[in-house]
């Protein structure tokens, strides 16, 4: 999936590294990928390169668009000028923030989504029922999903991007709105979901406000300040080398 | 206020002794309103559905032009649609004029913007709230049409019942092309003007009376729907099992 392009070089200033040391062709590349929404520039010179395996944190102040990017990643959102080459949308899994559940069973919504991308109808629906098991809700299979709470309706959707069987797995900020006792369960399903499958490695992007889940979920993590990214790290890195000011403010807590 | 109690008496013995005019009338009515609303609803749910999620150019005039047309007044429409089917029209050799099926094809052009606008708006709410998420499974422009005009079947039935309100009580459109001739094209509302203006006021207000009463449980069914959502959308999902679309 390529959009199209003129290639300028990255800020040398910037704190970056992962990718470069990274084995093997970018999952996703994205070159001085800027999107505007009408006047307002919600990404500029975006240069980012993910490779396969990584778990990357994508950071930041709310606006600063983490969800934009992960919306050019998944190819929901063309760049306005820059190149942006990712994988294939139907070799990744986009996971909202707030899952929309059709108003039908649980089983059939994660059915769907199999349907959708070319499996028999009653396939589907067989498959649903094996990753709805994996995220432990199989016996809410015949549920009106409508009627799941939050944190479920989360789960339902993390069945539905693991019965995709993706390479890659986006979530935009899966933990927000959850009560901690949810927000446990989905990072648990988000940290067993991020580990090799039948020997292939699964590539993970999440963006998050919680440090101390970046922490523990993250290989690398990617700063953003008003549609920029200012730090590309590694997490250890991250959390304890030196950083922009704006990025040390936001890991200090001072900026939210 | 006498004349208006005796005819109210004269009006609920009609209604209460069955009275075969009065059940013709109403009986006629109520299926040239369901016909009207079933051809509407076949064109303007697959239209409205279709303006919700399409963006093409121009786009914008078809939207106004479609809100202009939620006001178009009965009569204009009997009045287009006498044209074409009088003699010297287009479609004068079909013969309808004055028929059952005249009245029919009137009520369904003017009720159809109904169906196709508001059909349009809640898709269109349905595509901007969850539209990407569909998008992201690999829905097209036309399979999010139709999910989501499935995903919000009853708050387009309760549209589909606002239809029927508006077919039943239009007066001037079945009026120009139905020609109110008794036992063959007099309708409710048609047969109330006449009446009204003959000083036969009893049968009008017994017809007004079963008017206002289908109104009124149009009106219920809307609510009770409305409920019934809420509680199935809190529920089980039982009966609710998406059709089999095995391929």
């Amino acid at each position: 999936m390529k959009r199209s392009a003129s290639i300028l070089s990255l800020d040398p200033e910037l704190p970056m590294a992962p990718q470069a040391m990274a084995a093997g062709p970018a999952l996703f590349s994205l070159h001085d990928v800027d999107l505007h929404y009408g006047p307002v520039r919600a990404l500029r010179g975006i240069g980012l390169a993910i490779h396969a395996g990584e778990r990357v944190a994508l950071v930041g102040s709310n606006g600063s668009g983490k969800s934009t990017l992960l919306r050019v990643l998944h190819g929901l959102l063309a760049p306005t000028s820059g190149t942006a080459s990712c994988l294939p949308r139907n070799r990744q899994a986009l996971v909202f923030q707030r899952p929309h559940m059709l108003r039908t069973s649980v089983q059939n919504n994660v059915a769907l989504g199999l349907w959708l991308r070319g499996m028999k109808w009653r396939a589907s629906r067989q498959a649903a029922l094996a990753a709805l098991a994996r995220v432990d809700m199989a016996e809410l299979a015949g549920r009106n999903a409508k009627a799941l709470s939050g944190g479920q309706q989360q789960r339902v959707a993390l069945a539905q991007a693991w019965a995709m069987d993706a390479d890659a797995l986006l979530l935009d900020e899966p933990t927000a709105n959850l009560d901690p006792h949810a927000k446990r369960e989905v990072e648990a399903l988000m940290q067993e979901f991020a580990q090799p499958r039948a020997g292939r490695t699964m590539t993970m992007v999440f963006s998050s406000h919680n440090l101390g889940q970046v922490k523990r979920l993250a290989s690398r993590v990617v700063y953003l300040e008003r549609g920029r990214i200012l730090a590309d790290l590694p997490v250890d890195s991250f959390f304890n080398g030196p950083l922009p000011e704006e990025a040390s403010l936001f890991v200090k807590g001072e900026k939210i | 206020m006498n004349t208006l109690a005796e005819s109210a008496v004269t009006a609920l013995r009609l209604i209460t002794s069955f009275d075969p005019v009065l059940l013709d009338i109403v009986r006629l009515s109520l299926a040239v309103s369901a016909c009207a609303c079933l051809l509407a609803c076949a064109g303007g749910l697959v239209l409205g559905a279709w303006l919700g999620v399409a963006r093409f150019p121009g786009r914008g005039a078809v939207l106004t032009l479609l809100n202009t047309m939620l006001a178009l007044p009965s009569v204009v429409v009997g009045l287009l649609v006498y044209l074409l089917l009088s003699r010297s029209g287009p479609l004068g050799f079909l013969g309808w004029l004055f028929s059952f099926k005249a009245m029919v094809v009137a009520q369904a052009i003017l009720v159809l913007p109904v169906v196709t606008a508001l059909t349009r708006q809640v898709v269109e709410d349905a595509e901007r709230s969850h539209g990407e998420q569909l998008r992201s499974l690999g829905a097209g422009t036309f399979m999010r049409g139709l999910l989501l005009t499935w995903d919000e079947r009853f708050a387009l039935l309760t549209i589909l019942i606002a239809a029927f309100g508006r077919a039943v009580s239009e007066v001037g459109a079945v009026m120009v092309v139905g020609g109110n001739i008794e036992g063959y094209t007099r309708v409710m509302t048609t047969a109330i003007a006449l009446e009204t203006s003959k000083g036969d006021l009893p049968l009008a207000v017994a017809l007004g009376i079963i008017l206002l009463a289908v109104v009124l449980l149009l009106n219920t069914l809307i609510t009770l729907v409305r409920r019934w959502r809420e509680r199935r959308d809190a529920g089980m999902a039982g009966w609710l099992r998406m059709p089999d679309l095995t391929a």
